[in-house]
C-alpha cells in the first residue's frame, strides 16, 4: 500500500465522516462549520484526482462564498433557533423526508455507479480543437469558447440571485447601502488584515485571472478572490458599501452577461452563430469577456454577501 | 552535502509535524477558549515556520524560497488576526452568560 492511496482512503473517510457529522448536527452554526470542512476536504479530494480548477473553485466558491452566506444565514437565525425546534414536525413527516432524501441519495449513487466505462466523455474533441483559441488551459477553452453560452447564462444567474438579495429589503431601505456582516466592534486588528492583506489580494486575484489562460485559474476563481478583499475592505470599517441605487454600481453588475451578449450577438451577425468568435482575434476577445467579467463576479459576489440594503437612504 | 540537507528537512518538518500534533491535542484536550486558541497558535506559527524552514532546501530557485516564506508570513497574518478576533468574542461571552 502507497503512501498516495493511504492518503486517498483517508481523504475519502473523512469526507463521509464530516459529511455524516454535517446531517446530524443539531445547532445551525455547527453544521455551517461542517459543511465548510467537508468543501475543504471535497477540495483535497479534487487535488487527488488532478483536477486543479475544479478543487479552486470548489474552495473558493462551494466552501468559502457559500460557507459565509450560511454563517450569515445561521447568524439571523439564531434568535429563533430556541422558537424553532418548539415547532419540530412530528415524527411521520420526518420519517418521510429522510426517506425521500436517502432515495435521491441512491438514485444519485446508482446514476454514478452505473455510468457505462469508459464513461461517454467529449475530452478527446475538446483536447483535439485546443489550438483554435490560442489558449493553453482546456478547462478555459471549455468555460469560455466551448461552452460559453453555459458560462454567459451563469453570469446572468448571478445577477439575478443578487436581484433577489436585494428584494428582500425593506421598503425605507431600498435604494440605501447594504451594510455588511460584523461592521460594528470588530476593532482595529480587521483594519490592521484589511490594509495588509487587500493589496497582496488584489494582484493574487489579477493573477490568477490572467493564469487562467495557460493554467488552472480563470475568471470565477480570480474575481471570487476580489471579492473576498472587497468585503474585508467594507467588514473591517475602511470603506462604506456602495449604495445600490448608484449607477456606476448596476453598470458594473450588467456588464459581464452584456459584454458576453455583445459578442455572441456580433458572432451572429458577422459569423457563423451566436457567440461565433471570430477567428484571427478569438484570444483577444476572451481575454476582454474574461477581465470583465472578472469585475462583474467580484462585484455581485461581495453584494451578495454584503446582503440586502439596510440603512436609510441618506439625503 | 545532499544528506546534510535531506537530514535537516527530515529533523524541521518532524519538529513542525510535532508542534501540529500538540497544537491538536491541546485544542481537544483544554478547557476554554483562550487556552485552545494558545495551542492553536502554536500550530500555526511554530508547526508552519518549521515545516516551511525544512523545505527551504528544497526550493526550486529563489522565487519557490520566497513563495514558501509569503506562504508562512500569510499564515502568521491570518492566525494571528482570527486568534484575536475570537478571543474578543470569547471575552465578551464569558462576561456576560
Amino acid at each position: 500500500m502507497t503512501i498516495g492511496f493511504a492518503l486517498d482512503c483517508g481523504v475519502a473517510l473523512l469526507v463521509v465522516a464530516v459529511g455524516g457529522w454535517t446531517i446530524v448536527a443539531r445547532a445551525s452554526f455547527a453544521a455551517v462549520v461542517g459543511f465548510v470542512s467537508f468543501g475543504l476536504l471535497v477540495t483535497l479530494a479534487w487535488v487527488r484526482l488532478a483536477a486543479v480548477d475544479v478543487a479552486l473553485t470548489e474552495a473558493a466558491i462551494g466552501s468559502g462564498l457559500t460557507g459565509a452566506l450560511l454563517l450569515g444565514a445561521a447568524a439571523r437565525l439564531r434568535g429563533n433557533e430556541v422558537a424553532m425546534r418548539a415547532e419540530r414536525p412530528g415524527p411521520a413527516l420526518r420519517i418521510a423526508a429522510g426517506l425521500f432524501a436517502a432515495t435521491v441519495a441512491a438514485a444519485l449513487a446508482a446514476a454514478v455507479l452505473l455510468l457505462p466505462d469508459p464513461a461517454p466523455t467529449l475530452a478527446p474533441a475538446a483536447a483535439a480543437n485546443a489550438g483554435a483559441t490560442g489558449l493553453g488551459n482546456p478547462v478555459t477553452n471549455v468555460l469560455i469558447a466551448f461552452r460559453a453560452i453555459d458560462t454567459m447564462l451563469e453570469k446572468v444567474v448571478l445577477v439575478l440571485a443578487l436581484v433577489g438579495v436585494w428584494s428582500l429589503a425593506a421598503d425605507r431601505g431600498w435604494g440605501a447601502a447594504p451594510s455588511p456582516p460584523c461592521a460594528a466592534g470588530s476593532g482595529d486588528k480587521t483594519a490592521f488584515l484589511a490594509q495588509l492583506l487587500t493589496p497582496i489580494g488584489i494582484v493574487v486575484g489579477i493573477y490568477i485571472l490572467w493564469e487562467g489562460a495557460d493554467n488552472p485559474g480563470g475568471a470565477f476563481q480570480g474575481g471570487t478572490i476580489l471579492a473576498a478583499m472587497w468585503l474585508l475592505v467594507m467588514m473591517a470599517g475602511l470603506a462604506n458599501a456602495p449604495a445600490i441605487s448608484r449607477r456606476s454600481l448596476r453598470l458594473l453588475l450588467i456588464a459581464g452577461p452584456g459584454v458576453f451578449l455583445v459578442v455572441g450577438l456580433g458572432g451572429l451577425w458577422f459569423g457563423a452563430a451566436f457567440l461565433a468568435y471570430p477567428v484571427a482575434h478569438a484570444k483577444a476577445v476572451i481575454l476582454i469577456i474574461e477581465f470583465v467579467m472578472t469585475l462583474t463576479i467580484a462585484a455581485t459576489l461581495a453584494l451578495l454577501l454584503a446582503g440586502p440594503p439596510e440603512r436609510e437612504a441618506s439625503p | 552535502m545532499s544528506l546534510v540537507r535531506d537530514i535537516f528537512t527530515v529533523v524541521m518538518v518532524a519538529a513542525g509535524a510535532f508542534f501540529f500534533l500538540a497544537g491538536t491535542v491541546g485544542l481537544l484536550r483544554f478547557p476554554d477558549p483562550l487556552t485552545r486558541l494558545h495551542a492553536l497558535t502554536k500550530a500555526d506559527n511554530l508547526g508552519v515556520g518549521l515545516i516551511v524552514l525544512g523545505l527551504l532546501p528544497r526550493a526550486d530557485g529563489p522565487i519557490g524560497a520566497l513563495k514558501l516564506i509569503a506562504v508562512w508570513m500569510f499564515v502568521q497574518a491570518a492566525g494571528a488576526t482570527v486568534s484575536q478576533l475570537i478571543a474578543r468574542a470569547a471575552r465578551r461571552g464569558m462576561s456576560q452568560p
